[in-house]
């Protein structure tokens, strides 16, 4: 038993290692940014950390960046546990937002009893919708998913401002004046902000949401570690030839994966309505969520508990540097800060090639011979 | 006729920026590595193209300019990429968001403000080649024109020769198809990938300084707002081909310049958003095979390994 | 006649094995000399060295004698050898031109930028001519048949210069009359004052194609021949050679009722070709039934067909009576299947999983391994942590992935997943393929000892002594079809071995 408890924690702790590291590293070359801009790292660095953890409504800020981070961080981490990289979390979570807002629209005389939850399911339909396209045509046509899904983000993009514009907006559903954004969901549609429950939240908008967010970490935790279906996911992902061997359908277990993925998207842009933002913006750009996802997941190596941790820092991060603006340091580095963790954890390869190139400069080789 | 002229002209200087980062993309993929970061290197070629243009008032050092920082910015990719083996696609995502950051760093502490920078007093937005204009009714159309726009055309002929018709494009395609096939007659495939890589920064660099040089002499955060992923929808759609590339971003610059002036033409019963999903729904359907078939190359986006098994 | 190449105690060491053993070997101006050998005897490796694609452990090479350090293929080149790999080294959308030109275009026009396809048109169809080598310059690889493209790989090595050819299974994918074809482009090649080593396992082929005969085994050359001066038998005993007789303690056994009933079996391979010609055989309940043969005769695609990991084209087999033919492979578990996968680390395990969930793959739907979709984690530890203990399998604990363990303790670790399923049905596909000799035997004993319960076993296997040492029944597989079907206890290697090489089994 104690040899199995330090086995696995061994394991636990090659798993962080590196993006631990990348972190590190990454924040010592931020400092150097910090360090041109005439200012000293050291304080800017507590500057970040006070403004996103130092009262109590900073932290509620905080964990209102995080709630997104959390569903897109799953929502990329599910597909890249059966192999898929989903860059359409993204679009997903723009459709997500599209369902949940015409949801609202449609039963806006529910009570709010039933009505988040409806609004909820409804937004991860969305993103699981627009993650089936990929996903079907992955597994019966064998087409690349990245592609697909990076074009799949902008045509959602362009759908969900024709939405706004012409089907959702205020002056059509409510005779108002022409606006920019979508029609609002009905009061008792909305989650409930913590601060109402717990007033030391003060100005902070940090909602339910968040509940949400860590519970759906803790279920995904549960599906792919405790269920057949995860059990598959993760084969798929694996090696899909074993999986095969074993009886597992591939093309199942991708279009699942995809349509997983995307419900988890989905679910980001359902809580960003009915917890902030109760509308949808017409919009020029990608709102981004999708694009911190891989960040996030590839930081938490897209383990549900390690993507909790790693949403969180990339909460404070982004609560932070508003605070580091303030005290006149460009919040864009920041943005180089993340890139760069990124960067690291793309040449990952470095800790795994470290055992070729070190026999390289011994001068041995190692080379399985096939018999 | 006028408004029809000025909608050409508007489609050429939409198709600009699509050519260039559509052949840089031919170049990097054609030898086997997947380039999504091209949106990350406009973004610091438009940058790098207005900073140099503002230090020295010349904008050719600008363009020089934009075509080394999209060199140096590929070349990340290629370390990423090829040496390192790493996720190409993870690579690309990273590169861009480090282009985001890094423009708009740069952006504060020159001009000490963030959004976008000043105008700067020479750029290249205009005509160079004035004796066109001469030319009846067709004259309307060239005084539309950037010196970008034909040098977009230059460089497809360039890209078509250069991959086509010499030694070293051959070497190229052969090495984005099958590598160790290149390998075994003495190719150096790490060497083919980091130039064609590079030459894919470049490409792209320029097209990000028709951007900000060719339209509105500034650089603006999020100006080249997706158009990179237009450019490898429009390198899909033209299968990896120049020509084809080259036809393909002229119709999804034809879409934007009609879906831009759409009220001025008379069309309103077309939501624009649907002209604008255009490109990318025509990919979709390309790449599924449900119209016409795009294959990428077959090495594309799969790290080589040297040594010989 | 002078010796163009000479290779001399010529060593090479991978970790763990020894490839090559003091190999000596030399090559005459003008001959065809064939290297003859069983899969793996290093016949591939030794010529890999002398292409420059390894560096030999220890040992010298002459070329036109004088010493070389041939450190990659480009010094090769230039020195005048080719090489013709199994794998074709061909980019299939190009032409056949292109691709022969690869990496020494001709170039005209402006600083000599332009590539000068007229020119390498004009001297591909010059040299094609020469050596009665017939190709259209302008098709496309993909358009063209296998024996075509093995032509363009020899064109590849001529344009180039080559006067020294290696020529890697050039038989292993062509057809009877391609293969007829090739030894008459090979006999051009020598008249005009070319030298070529072939690499091959097949006997027949020695006899028509061949100078002079070097048979390798185990890494080590065996002898030297002139063809006239042997005949297949000799050769056939050389190869294979009289081996440590692998002791498997086995009792006589009366065969039950049959389990698997294969009719008229057909299937293609990856490339699109006819690998299984219409295989027809069963295997009873408590026999080991053997496919012999040499690798690549159809034994992959029979087993994936079988246990539903690729379809067939034609006929059927049906376990226990049910049709299985269009079923899919997890049905055929369902119908009490277990299979020992040839390649490991491709099928039989995902490395990334523990041990613990590598011991419930394939039967992770069935109860007690989970139940309502949750998988029953103790469960699946206590499995693994039996199978690890009956098995003897060399691991910390079940909670490391399966790629920490070492070849042999992973296939142990298979074989004992699989004897576990209770099946009616075993296919074994080269069980003990590089294992430790240890493992070879505790499998061997396992697989009489399911035998031995009841169970029918199908076993396919390249090395002839682990058939013989098992088999109650034996298949020979050539070129798709089942050529012959013998007793275990009336087989002999040499007749086995002319059988395997595509010759006629004398009646004993």
């Amino acid at each position: 038993m104690q040899i199995q408890r330090e086995s696995k924690i061994k394991i636990a702790i090659d798993n962080i290692k590196f993006p631990l590291l990348a972190i590190v590293f990454s924040f010592i070359i931020g400092a150097f940014f910090i360090i041109w801009t005439g200012n000293n790292p050291g304080v800017a660095y507590v500057e970040l950390f006070s403004g996103s953890l130092g009262t109590v409504s900073r932290f509620g800020e905080t964990m209102l960046k995080t709630t997104p981070l959390i569903f897109t961080g799953l929502a990329v981490g599910f597909g890249y546990r059966c192999g898929l990289f989903n860059i359409g979390v993204e679009g997903q979570y723009i459709l997500g937002t599209v369902f949940t807002i015409s949801a609202g629209w449609i039963f806006r005389d529910l009570p709010g009893s039933i009505l988040p939850v409806i609004l909820l399911i409804s937004g991860a339909l969305g993103g699981a919708i627009w993650a089936f396209i990929p996903g079907i045509l992955k597994a019966k046509r064998g087409v690349n998913e990245v592609i697909i899904t990076i074009m799949l983000n902008y045509t959602a993009l362009y759908i969900a401002n024709y939405v706004v514009r012409a089907v959702l907006n205020p002056s059509i559903l409510q005779g108002t004046e022409k606006k920019a954004y979508s029609v609002m969901i009905p009061e008792q549609g909305r989650l409930t902000m913590l601060t109402e429950i717990f007033p030391s939240f003060g100005y902070s908008s940090v909602n339910t949401g968040i509940f949400i967010a860590i519970a759906m970490a803790i279920i995904t935790w549960f599906i792919l570690f405790k269920t057949t279906l995860g059990y598959e996911v993760r084969s798929v992902g694996f090696n899909p030839y074993a999986s095969e061997y074993g009886g597992i359908s591939i093309a199942k277990n991708i279009t699942l994966a995809m349509v997983i993925s995307g419900a988890l998207a989905g679910l980001a842009g359902a809580v960003m309505i009915t917890g902030l933002t109760y509308k949808v913006d017409m919009a020029s750009g990608m709102p981004g969520y999708g694009f911190d996802g891989i960040a996030v997941a590839l930081v938490g190596k897209n383990h549900p508990i390690g993507i909790l941790a790693s949403a969180f820092l990339f909460g404070i991060l982004k609560n932070g540097e508003r605070k580091m603006q303030i005290a006149g340091i460009p919040k864009e580095v920041i943005g180089i800060i993340q890139s760069i963790i990124i960067i690291f954890i793309a040449a990952e390869a470095i800790g795994s090639y470290w055992p070729s190139i070190k026999r390289k400069l011994t001068g041995k080789k190692d080379e399985e011979v096939k018999a | 006729m006028v408004i029809f002229i000025a909608l050409l002209a508007s489609a050429l200087r939409l198709a600009t920026p699509l050519i260039f980062s559509a052949l840089g993309g031919i170049f990097s993929e054609r030898s086997g590595v997947v380039n999504i970061a091209i949106e990350g290197i406009m973004i610091n070629g438009a940058f790098f193209a207005i900073l140099v243009t503002k230090f020295t008032d010349s904008p050719w050092l600008g363009v020089l300019a934009a075509m080394v920082a999209g060199a140096l910015t590929a070349l990340l990719l290629a370390v990423l990429a090829i040496h390192l083996r790493g996720n190409q696609v993870v690579a690309g995502v990273a590169i861009n968001l480090f282009a985001t950051s890094i423009t708009a760093f740069l952006l504060e502490m020159v001009w000490k403000r963030s959004g976008q920078t000043d105008a700067v007093a020479h750029a290249l937005t205009g005509n160079p080649l004035t004796f066109l204009e001469k030319i009846p009714v067709l004259g309307e159309l060239f005084a539309g024109l950037t010196p970008f726009v034909y040098l977009a055309f230059v460089a497809v002929a360039i890209t078509y020769y250069v991959i086509y018709k010499t030694p070293f494009g051959l070497r190229i395609r052969a090495v984005g198809e099958h590598p160790r096939a290149a390998d075994t007659v003495g190719i150096n495939v790490y060497k083919i990938r980091y130039i064609c890589v590079m030459i894919s920064g470049v490409l792209a660099g320029i097209s990000g300084a028709s951007l900000s040089l060719g339209t509105v002499s500034l650089f603006r955060e999020g100006m080249t707002s997706g158009k990179g992923f237009i450019a490898i929808a429009a390198m899909i759609f033209g299968k990896w081909h120049p020509i084809g590339a080259m036809l393909a971003s002229l119709f999804f610059g034809f879409a934007e310049a009609v879906q831009i002036q759409a009220s001025s033409l008379g069309i309103n019963n077309i939501p624009s958003e649907f002209l604008q999903t255009l490109p990318y729904i025509a990919t979709i359907l390309v790449l599924s095979g449900f119209i016409g078939r795009a294959v990428a190359p077959k090495a594309d986006g799969i790290p080589y390994e040297k040594g010989h098994r | 006649m002078t010796n163009v190449v000479e290779m001399k105690n010529i060593t090479k060491v991978f970790p763990g094995v020894v490839a090559n053993d003091s190999v000596n070997f030399e090559l005459r101006q003008g001959e065809i000399h064939v290297l003859l050998g069983e899969n793996g005897a290093g016949k591939t490796t030794l010529m890999n060295i002398l292409y420059g694609l390894y560096e030999q452990t220890s040992g010298d090479i002459f070329i036109n004698g004088k010493l070389q350090n041939i450190k990659d293929p480009s010094v090769a080149i230039s020195l005048g050898i080719g090489m013709v790999h199994q794998h074709f080294m061909l980019v299939e959308p190009f032409t056949v031109t292109e691709n022969i030109i690869l990496g020494s275009e001709t170039t005209s026009g402006f600083r000599n930028t332009k590539l000068d396809m007229e020119t390498a048109t004009k001297k591909v169809r010059e040299i094609s001519e020469q050596f009665g080598l017939a190709v259209d310059p302008n098709a496309k690889i993909h358009d063209i048949s296998v024996g075509m493209q093995q032509r363009v790989e020899i064109l590849k090595t001529l344009y180039r210069g080559a006067e020294i050819l290696i020529l890697d299974e050039p038989t292993a994918v062509l057809t009877p009359q391609e293969i007829i074809e090739l030894g008459e482009i090979l006999k051009k090649l020598v008249a005009q004052n070319k030298s070529i080593i072939l690499i091959t396992h097949k006997l027949k082929e020695v006899m028509a194609m061949s100078d002079r005969v070097t048979v390798v085994r185990r890494g080590k050359v065996i002898e030297t021949l002139q063809k006239e001066d042997t005949n297949i038998d000799e050769l056939a005993e050389l190869m294979v050679g009289r081996k440590v007789n692998l002791k498997v303690e086995k009792d006589e056994h009366e065969a039950g009722e049959e389990v698997l009933k294969v009719h008229n079996l057909q299937a293609e391979n990856n490339r699109g070709t006819q690998a299984l010609k219409g295989v027809d055989f069963e295997v009873k309940a408590g026999e080991i039934f053997a496919i012999a043969g040499v690798d690549g005769n159809g034994q992959t695609e029979l087993v994936e067909v079988l246990t539903g990991l690729r379809k067939s084209s034609g006929g059927s087999f049906t376990i226990k009576g049910d049709d299985l033919t269009k079923a899919s492979s997890k049905q055929i578990l369902k119908h009490g299947l277990a299979h020992i996968p040839e390649d490991r680390h491709k099928r039989g395990l995902v490395l990334e999983h523990s041990l613990a969930e590598n011991g419930c793959l394939g039967s992770h739907l069935n109860e007690p391994f989970s139940k309502h979709g949750l998988m029953n984690d103790t469960y699946i530890h206590e499995y693994s942590q039996k199978l690890i203990e009956e098995y003897d399998v060399r691991t910390p604990s079940e909670w490391v992935p399966a790629k920490s363990l070492s070849g042999g303790n992973q296939q142990k670790f298979i074989v004992a997943r699989e004897m576990n399923r209770n099946p009616e049905l075993i296919i074994a596909s080269q069980p003990t393929r590089g294992v430790d000799v240890g493992a070879i035997e505790f499998i061997h004993s396992k697989l009489v000892e399911q035998r031995d319960l009841g169970k029918a076993i199908l076993l396919v296997s390249l090395e002839l002594d682990e058939v013989m040492a098992l088999a109650d029944r034996i298949g020979v597989i050539y070129d798709g079809k089942i050529v012959g079907i013998i007793n275990g206890e009336d087989a002999n290697e040499r007749e086995l071995g002319i059988m395997m090489a595509g010759g006629k089994a004398k009646k004993a």
